[in-house]
């Protein structure tokens, strides 16, 4: 049995995931101290990019999880038959 | 002439031919010579043609230079260095010199003067990349290898047929910015394309490029796309149709990426989303957006070199491809894991590495140009890039799971090659000014800005917080995608074979009725006039008067009636 590596214990991910939560509040905080440069209207919204990031993510892997039941085939599908 | 000799692409062209039957350390030190040769020689191309040939009715410019065919050429030496430091231990003797043998023809289209230069280039470098997928040595690679060629050898004959017609319609070979109003210029557009990896016929780099050995898909991950960047900067800047198939580029390379499992895969598609990047960008045409699409190929050819260096080095050491093998290296491969986070952060632009100094070039110049649609699109794209490769790739190969592999970091050249292009990445990101004082145009930009360095942050951290939240639908599988490559590989095949088959079976019994009735005449000629046939006998001189006075009296007897 190897040794646990402290990275991959339970207490680390965990203090991981504050150390991550953390972060992502003083981005969303982090705007109000800035002087903003908006092109466009959307970029006034507050938060925007942190919100426009998990639509578009969520949106991606969903679309590409439909397109997968489509077009996904087991790894072996070429093989011997285009030689 | 003299200043042809010093072409930095034709020494290293020609140096990789030399460098062929070299072996131990006189190999590596010319593979690491050269490179810095043409580097350094690159650097100093002078403005406007420094050497022409007559070749038929023109002047050819063999060897010219301006900003951005320097630029080009000095990352394409610095490509050719970096990767030959990196596959010093490589084994198969061909492979070190077909990747710098390409890299020359690369640096050569950086700096042809005229249309037949470039074309002349431009196939060398389908020569050498070949070359460097066959030296993978498996009959995957040999297959993979021979689709590979099809195609370029097809994007080959639409740009000599467009150089063609161009030189036909205005008796120029100059290369300089064409509209896109003529059937010619169209078919130039078309060959420069379809090395970019732009759609319809994108699957030939997914499909080519990993099947190269654990160092020879870094070399091609640098040279056959960027190339591509750098002649539509020169021919189509601001050609809008290159906005539209930027943006689907980013989205499919986005999308077929999130789907693979093969870790070399995963990075093939996000080069095309990568160019994607660069062709949305020489759309836009302005000069920061010129800029950025520059800059981006400049930094993306060193980041990507570095994370297909770290995809190799596991590669090298585990002998495995697929993410589900994988996982939990980080424990034994401490310095491959950062320099793969390195370039993971690089590519998707997080502030203090290079991504981020050049990909936000062509951001900003959608946002100036107003062009809502175009900057929410980039926008969407980059955060995509973080979900596709920038935390998937690392995530998967050296996280996840613990698999149980306790491979080493691989040999010192190969980590030397890796922290060379780290220390690129950062200090590029950190200190961008060297870079920007290289680009074509004068840099208007300031890429660290308070906001610019929140929003960014926001979106690539919010980004991550999707993938780790929808990590289930994530985990991979053991599937492929069908691309537009299955037209070819499966149906096309099918109609290929079966058609080979028709004609076979057409011919193998036409064959027998030709024989038949080639046999029946035979006969007859030989009943007839064979040896002992009828007409061949001795016939007695009586029978002769005898048939002859018949026929004379049934002469007589006609005659009369």
């Amino acid at each position: 049995m190897m040794e646990q590596h402290w990275l991959t214990r339970r207490e680390t991910i965990r203090w991981l995931w504050v150390v991550f939560a953390v972060a992502l509040a003083l981005t969303v905080v982090a705007e109000l101290f800035i002087a903003h440069e908006a092109h466009f209207e959307i970029e006034g919204v507050f938060g925007f990019n942190a919100w426009y990031g998990i639509l578009v993510c969520a949106g991606l892997i969903a679309f590409a999880e439909l397109l997968g039941v489509l077009f996904k085939r087991p790894d072996t599908y070429y093989e011997g038959g285009d030689d | 002439m003299t200043s042809l000799l010093l072409h930095p692409g034709l020494i290293l062209m020609a140096g990789a031919i030399l460098l062929a039957p070299l072996r131990g350390a006189a190999r590596s030190a010319g593979a690491l010579a050269v490179p810095l040769a043409a580097l350094y020689l690159g650097w100093q191309v002078p403005d406007g043609a420094a050497a022409t040939v007559r070749f038929l009715d023109f002047e050819l410019a063999p060897l010219a230079g301006d900003r951005l065919s320097r630029l080009f050429a000095v990352i394409f030496a610095i490509m050719a260095f970096g990767g030959a430091l990196f596959a010093l231990n490589q084994k198969h003797p061909l492979e070190l010199t077909a990747a710098l043998f390409y890299a020359g023809a690369a640096i050569g289209v950086a700096l042809a003067g005229d249309l037949i230069t470039v074309f002349v280039f431009w196939e060398l470098m389908a020569v050498g990349s070949t070359l460097v997928i066959w030296s993978a040595g498996t009959p995957a690679a040999y297959r993979a290898s021979l689709r590979y060629l099809m195609i370029h050898l097809l994007g080959g004959v639409l740009l000599m047929a467009g150089i063609a017609g161009h030189v036909a319609d205005t008796g120029s070979i100059a290369f300089q910015r064409f509209a896109v109003d003529s059937v010619s210029h169209w078919l130039i557009l078309a060959g420069f394309l379809l090395n970019a990896g732009a759609p319809p016929l994108s699957a030939w780099l997914p499909d080519a490029y990993p099947e190269a050995s654990w160092s020879g898909t870094v070399f091609l991950s640098a040279f056959t796309t960027k190339a591509a960047v750098y002649v539509l900067l020169r021919g189509f800047p601001g050609a809008e149709i290159l906005v539209y198939v930027g943006l689907f580029m980013m989205f499919y390379g986005i999308v077929y990426a999130l789907l693979e499992n093969d870790m070399r895969r995963i990075l093939a598609y996000s080069i095309v989303n990568q160019v994607g990047f660069m062709v949305t960008g020489i759309g836009l045409g302005t000069e920061m957006a010129l800029n950025g699409a520059a800059s981006h190929a400049f930094t993306h050819i060193i980041y990507k070199a570095l994370l297909l260096m770290s995809a190799g080095s596991v590669l090298l050491m585990t002998g495995r491809r697929k993410c589900t093998d994988l996982g939990g290296l980080f424990q034994s491969m401490p310095v491959t894991t950062w320099c793969a986070i390195i370039g993971a952060l690089s590519i998707s632009s997080f502030p203090l590495t290079s991504g981020f100094v050049s990909k936000s070039m062509i951001s900003q110049a959608a946002a100036d140009g107003h062009l809502f649609v175009v900057w929410l699109l980039l926008g969407a794209a980059s955060a995509g890039v973080f979900l596709h490769a920038g935390i998937k790739f690392p995530w998967f190969v050296f996280f996840q799971k613990d698999s149980g592999l306790r491979p080493t970091d691989p040999p010192l050249n190969m980590r030397l090659a890796m922290i060379l292009f780290s220390v690129l990445c950062i200090g590029l990101g950190v200190y961008p000014d060297p870079l920007y004082a290289m680009l074509p145009y004068p840099v208007q930009f300031v890429p660290y800005t308070g906001a610019h360095v929140v929003t960014q942050l926001q979106l690539l951290l919010f980004s991550g917080l999707v993938f780790f939240v929808l990590l289930d639908f994530l985990r991979r599988t053991l599937t492929i995608t069908l691309d537009v490559d299955w037209f070819y590989r499966a149906p096309g095949l099918w109609l290929i074979r079966s058609a080979l088959q028709g004609l076979s079976l057409l011919g193998s019994r036409g064959e027998l009725r030709l024989r038949q009735s080639v046999s029946t005449v035979w006969r007859l000629l030989e009943r007839h006039h064979g040896p002992d046939s009828t007409l061949a006998r001795t016939w007695p001189t009586g029978s002769m008067a005898l048939w002859v006075m018949i026929l004379l009296l049934a002469y007589l007897l006609f005659y009369y009636l």
